[in-house]
């Protein structure tokens, strides 16, 4: 166990390091132009505009650049090349709404789904089956943001049934919260739940035919027992795993699209945003923050694998 | 999805005789033979495969409907026009701004945007762009995974550790932000590597951004499979001949990759198409004047509360497209891999 934490976590600092590389490269050595001039504004004089190529080591080689702002964003003082604000500070205010949309979507997607892969199971074959597998592949082929539009437009503004975008704390008013949230966590649990309902109906229809069922069902047990006790629990392994890692990407900012549909103002979209600006610092460290999710998740599933089938060792 | 029995249990009587006479009929054909036949008997799946084909051929024939039909190009402005619908005379755009909604006549059948351009047209002509975007990125993929694939998953050791942590990088940036990086960086500056040389607005960087974005989730289950049949006998027997590695990679090893690789294409294709609507969403991806269902559904959504039908109309027929080929590929899958080992995780 030790072994495998020491190996996690240097795999981990390996890939972050990359990332942080990979992400300084596409916006310094790509775009062939001077990230001064591009911080410093369309109307700069170029006092400004070395004053900066100095501050950031502009004037030095790409690697100087890129510790100088590394070191930046581990001392927390990273500012945003537009508008001079602490990135640090900005993604930590926005953190709270992106865990609020991506922990409420995680177990919404994640409980439908569980009983839309049963029953579809359970039924396979019959038209209530093929009807929810239909609707499932319709999930799957439908982009988020054309859904979140829509429902924003017809359920939020249109028939005023629910708030149209905004997003208020969960301290504030817990209800409200929720009641804010609900057109987001649809909207970003549809796709999921068509991708995991499938793979569950499809694990569950290759469980049954498991010889352990069959002594389930001879020794007497009822239907239900051996569906939720020995099927549902087997089945539900490789679920869980990519649960894990969908659950760190979106908690990692990754629905970008849904919080810039919905304007929760969340980590994704502080990302998205900069990303237009070519204000390398808050994507550097949004990146980060993602990656970091998606690698610890990444690592705590296989820990939760081994847990869950004891024939898999940690190496 | 056909009819195919659940369980052992469900193959009693008739059902039983009926596999067993199938298994006679089977023997003495080959593998693709089988996997084909398996396919062309899921009505399903062909269904949903000629749903594709017709969005294509509506796109194809983009040219015909906009000079024939609608008389306007797609990105013809009629901004002070009025059209005749059922013998009233309506501006295409009102004085407040307002485009005309679905006329269902061959003039502005799906109406027109706040420009007064026939959405009908700009639709057919933005499904190439997707489609083709589609088509080019998931072969882009598929080329760079096979590749990938055969050379980590063939030679091991250090290529295979090189390879295997270059793609674990890859995987853990976060796709969307990936795809939007590079699209933003690379629609300011083009791209230049040595003699190639691509415009900024060139519709080959949102391809190639997302050919490269989804690499490892193709080729890593193809490494994998180069690494088992790479111990198989007729690998041994190659070498024996005296053949290189590279004809070992190609001529061996390589067809026995094939129906992993037909499988996936379809489900990369939807997969792109997604993408690339999501990168043009957050302007990351095709560069105006150029439409796609991408960029269509994007000037939609801003302008949802006065016509929502620019937002629909390119959502409805993106979404058919990647219905189309996902409930194909899923046919594919079954047909050739009835075990469904292979599975593409978004």
């Amino acid at each position: 166990m030790a072994r495998f934490i020491v190996r996690r976590v240097v795999a981990m600092v390996f890939v972050l390091f990359a990332i942080s590389v990979l992400t300084f490269f596409i916006f310094n050595v790509i775009p062939a132009g001077d990230p001064a001039v591009r911080m410093a504004g369309k109307s700069a004089t170029p006092t400004t505009i070395h004053a900066i190529r100095r501050d950031w080591g502009f004037d030095k080689p790409v690697y100087v650049q890129y510790v100088k702002t590394m070191g930046r964003v581990f001392s927390g003082n990273l500012v945003s090349y537009i508008n001079q604000r602490n990135v640090i500070d900005e993604i930590r205010s926005r953190i709270p709404r992106t865990f609020c949309l991506a922990i409420g979507a995680a177990i919404l997607w994640m409980f439908v789904a569980v009983i839309l892969g049963l029953y579809t199971a359970v039924r396979a074959g019959q038209f209530s089956d093929r009807f929810l597998t239909v609707l499932a592949l319709i999930g799957i082929s439908m982009p988020v943001f054309w859904v979140g539009a829509l429902m924003a437009y017809y359920l939020g503004f249109k028939w005023e049934i629910f708030p149209n975008g905004g997003y208020v704390p969960l301290t504030d008013d817990p209800v409200d919260w929720a009641y804010h949230l609900i057109l987001p966590w649809t909207a970003l649990s549809i796709l999921f739940i068509g991708v995991y309902s499938r793979l569950l109906r499809s694990n569950v229809l290759d469980t049954m035919n498991d010889d352990y069922v069959r002594t389930a069902r001879a020794k007497g047990l009822s239907e239900r027992q051996v569906l939720v006790r020995h099927v549902l629990r087997n089945s539900l392994i490789p679920i869980v795993t990519l649960w894990g890692l969908d659950f760190g990407a979106v908690l990692g900012g990754g629905a970008i699209l849904t919080e810039t549909v919905f304007d929760i103002q969340g980590v994704g979209q502080y990302a998205a945003e900069s990303v237009s600006q070519l204000d390398v610092p808050p994507v550097l460290t949004v990146t980060l923050f993602g990656a970091f999710f998606i690698v610890f998740l990444n690592a705590i599933v296989d820990i939760v694998y081994a847990y869950l089938d004891p024939r898999i060792r940690l190496t | 999805m056909a009819t195919e029995p659940v369980t052992d249990y469900a193959l009693e009587g008739p059902a039983a005789f009926e596999l067993e006479a199938e298994r006679e009929h089977v023997a003495g054909l080959g593998p693709s033979r089988l996997a084909l036949r398996r396919l062309r008997r899921n009505k399903v799946a062909l269904a949903f495969g000629a749903l594709f084909l017709v969005i294509v051929a509506m796109c194809v024939l983009a040219p015909v409907w906009a000079n024939r039909v609608a008389h306007t190009g797609p990105n013809e402005n009629h901004l002070t026009d009025k059209v005749t619908v059922g013998g009233e005379t309506k501006d295409v755009v009102s004085p407040d701004g307002v485009p005309i909604g679905p006329t269902w006549h061959g003039r502005y059948f799906l109406g027109a945007d706040e420009n007064g351009r026939d959405i009908a047209v700009r639709l057919l002509y933005g499904g190439r762009t997707s489609l083709q975007i589609g088509v080019a990125a998931a072969l882009i993929t598929a080329f760079l995974s096979i590749i990938v694939g055969l050379l980590a998953g063939y030679f091991r050791g250090f290529t295979d550790t090189v390879v295997s942590r270059s793609l674990d990088v890859i995987w853990a940036y976060p796709v969307i932000l990936l795809g939007i990086a590079l699209g933003t960086a690379l629609s300011l500056g083009g791209l230049h590597i040595g003699p190639i040389s691509v415009g900024s607005d060139s519709k080959l960087i949102p391809i190639i951004i997302i050919g490269f974005v989804y690499v490892p989730y193709m080729a890593r289950p193809l490494r994998g499979q180069v690494l088992g049949l790479r111990e198989k006998e007729f690998v041994e027997s190659a070498r024996a001949q005296g053949a290189g590695s590279l004809r070992i990679m190609f001529t061996e090893v390589l067809p026995n990759l094939s129906s992993t690789i037909i499988v996936f294409l379809p489900l990369m294709i939807a997969n792109a198409i997604l993408l690339e609507a999501a990168l043009s969403f957050l302007g990351a991806g095709v560069q105006p004047p150029t439409s796609s269902w991408g960029t269509l559904i994007s000037d939609g959504v801003e302008k949802i509360i006065t016509g929502p039908h620019l937002t629909i109309a390119p959502g409805v027929m993106l979404v058919l497209a990647v219905l189309g080929l996902n409930v194909f590929g899923d046919g594919v899958r079954d047909a050739l891999d009835p075990r469904a080992k292979i599975r593409l995780e978004h």
